[in-house]
């Protein structure tokens, strides 16, 4: 870890609240469009260093939440502290330090289909820090061959499978090393056995580099394989929130009609 | 058998079907008048709202402008899309507004025995007015069409939000270098017309008309002075900010896949279009 990281100057000492277990608390967030509310008081504590899946149906808010969370959008009322800082109202300019914490897995990558996927990769060490050309391609070289891409450094998006975009996607959300990494419906349009390889990656990516996971899904399997936080939204509200094995074991109607429908066993 | 089941009546007891249940009267237009009424009414508020969208986002670009990083390598390589890669179609509508201006005139002027002045309205024209125009819609055909489809498809992929979060301002790196090409390069273009227009306007005079190719240059040389090339000059420049911003700016709120980008590259060229004609005219009344 040490030998790739972006800067060689030692770090800060940890302020309190960097070292609070809960590393991103949302309080009552509402998001509505044109009077319609989506999020109607989300309350919620992302664990630091832990995986945290949030799962929930088609039109729950997932996707909002997600966006409120990286504050694509500014929320309608409510709260997103992040290490300390609420992030809810802030300008955009005072969003930059706080943004460089997070990194995103977009569903469908989100790559920049202009550049090839050696530059992708490199685009966020060449925008934040001042390594020279030989550090950035080495940097960049290390992510691919961690996430067996690194054959397809020259080619553009275009011209690699949807799993392999996922991957390159992972490597330039991991590239600065952030805190906070949030993946979007990382297995959907994935065959049974990239979304297993997808799923062993965000295990392996959350142990090897202590970040704290934020995973939007609705595949069970991924939940209960990767999960160790599961909460699950329904109409804009935070239904449940435990570890996978007491979601299995919920009373609550709404959550065992969930995971029922979605082919889970609950237990008893 | 289709046609069976098409005609059985339902018993009497059976229940009735699902749809029948759910079904709801379909709402009811407001009559033609009405309907004439709010278009009427609504279209200015749409427009003040266009405009107020289009002035809030270049004064956001003008602040994110100024402010570090500045991309130096992108700049010159919109410059480059903007300004180099339009040399062809601008030099070419040049050379035929020229041509066919000079035309017009030289048989026009000749009625009136004065086709020497042929050179000195040829020069005002084109310095005044149509280079900066023609150029102005050529470049907004050429690149406003595509910076609006470029910006609308990383929009509606992603792109734009992962720019987002990773920290980098989507206003800096996608519009700034887009307007700034477009100021600097857009009174070039407008220049590099007026020079091309001009030897086309020269070319049909003195070869078709056999015209004296000193009076022509000369007239010219006489009429035109620095004013009239600093009026083009200045309507290039805010009308290649203009163009850029109304390109990135349905590129940038662009939505609703390949046909909500198909719809703001179209409105891209349209409101580029118009803006340049109608802002041709005030600008034109602080230089008369």
């Amino acid at each position: 870890m040490s030998d790739t990281k972006a800067s060689t100057e030692k770090a800060p000492p940890k302020t309190e609240a960097e070292l609070d277990p809960v590393h991103i608390r949302i309080r009552e967030l509402k998001k509505g469009y044109d009077d319609t509310p989506v999020l109607r008081g989300v309350t919620l504590d992302i664990e630091r260093g832990f995986i945290n899946v949030i799962i929930g149906g088609s039109g729950a808010g997932k996707s909002v939440l997600t966006r409120q969370l990286l504050r694509l959008e500014k929320p309608d009322s409510g709260e997103i502290v992040v290490d300390g800082t609420d992030i809810a109202m802030l300008d955009d300019w005072k969003l930059v330090p706080i943004r460089k914490k997070f990194g995103m897995v977009f569903q469908f990558g989100a790559l920049f289909d202009s550049m090839s996927v050696f530059d992708n990769v490199a685009f966020p060490l060449r925008e934040h820090t001042k390594m020279n050309r030989s550090e950035v391609h080495d940097r960049v070289m290390a992510r691919l061959a961690t996430l067996n891409v690194a054959h397809a450094a020259h080619k553009l998006p275009a011209q690699i499978s949807g799993g392999m975009q996922k991957r390159v996607a992972i490597a330039r959300a991991l590239v600065l090393e952030p805190e906070i990494l949030v993946y979007d419906e990382p297995t959907s349009g994935l065959d049974p056995v990239s979304s297993r390889i997808v799923d062993d990656l965000i295990s392996e990516t959350a142990a090897s580099f202590g970040v704290t996971s934020v995973v939007i899904t609705h595949d069970m399997a991924s939940v209960f394989k990767i999960g160790h936080r599961v909460n699950m939204l329904y109409k804009g509200l935070i239904e449940a929130s435990c570890t996978p094995d007491e979601i299995l074991r919920s009373q609550n109607p709404i959550v065992i009609d969930f995971l029922t429908a979605s082919g889970v066993k609950m237990k008893q | 058998m289709a046609n069976e089941t098409a005609t059985k009546e339902p018993a009497e007891n059976e229940p009735k079907p699902q749809s029948e249940k759910t079904e709801v009267e379909p709402e009811k237009l407001p009559n033609i008048a009405v309907r004439f009424a709010e278009w009427v009414f609504a279209a200015p508020v749409i427009a003040l709202a266009e405009i107020g969208l289009v002035m809030r986002l270049l004064w956001d670009t003008v602040l994110w402008g100024i402010r570090r990083p500045y991309r130096i390598s992108l700049v010159i390589s919109m410059c480059e899309f903007i300004g180099v890669q339009s040399m062809i179609i601008v030099g070419l509508t040049g050379a035929s507004v020229g041509a066919v201006f000079g035309l017009q005139l030289v048989e026009g002027f000749r009625q009136l025995g004065a086709e020497n002045q042929t050179g000195s309205v040829v020069s005002i024209a084109l310095a005044r007015e149509l280079a900066p125009v023609f150029s102005s819609l050529m470049i907004s055909a050429r690149a406003g069409s595509a910076i609006a489809t470029e910006i609308g498809s990383m929009r509606v992929t992603n792109q734009i939000d992962a720019l987002t979060t990773m920290s980098v301002n989507p206003i800096q790196y996608l519009i700034f270098p887009r307007v700034l090409a477009g100021l600097l390069m857009t009174p070039i273009m407008a220049l590099f017309f007026y020079l091309i227009g001009f030897a086309g306007a020269y070319a049909v005079a003195t070869e078709v008309y056999g015209l004296d190719g000193g009076i022509f240059i000369e007239r010219m040389r006489w009429y035109v002075d620095a004013k009239d090339l600093l009026q083009g000059l200045t309507k290039a420049a805010i009308f290649g900010v203009t163009l850029t911003i109304i390109s990135c700016r349905q590129g940038f709120y662009a939505s609703g896949g390949a046909a909500g980008v198909g719809l703001a590259t179209n409105r891209a060229v349209v409101q580029s279009s118009v803006a340049v004609l109608v802002l041709d005219y005030f600008i034109t009344t602080f230089f008369v």
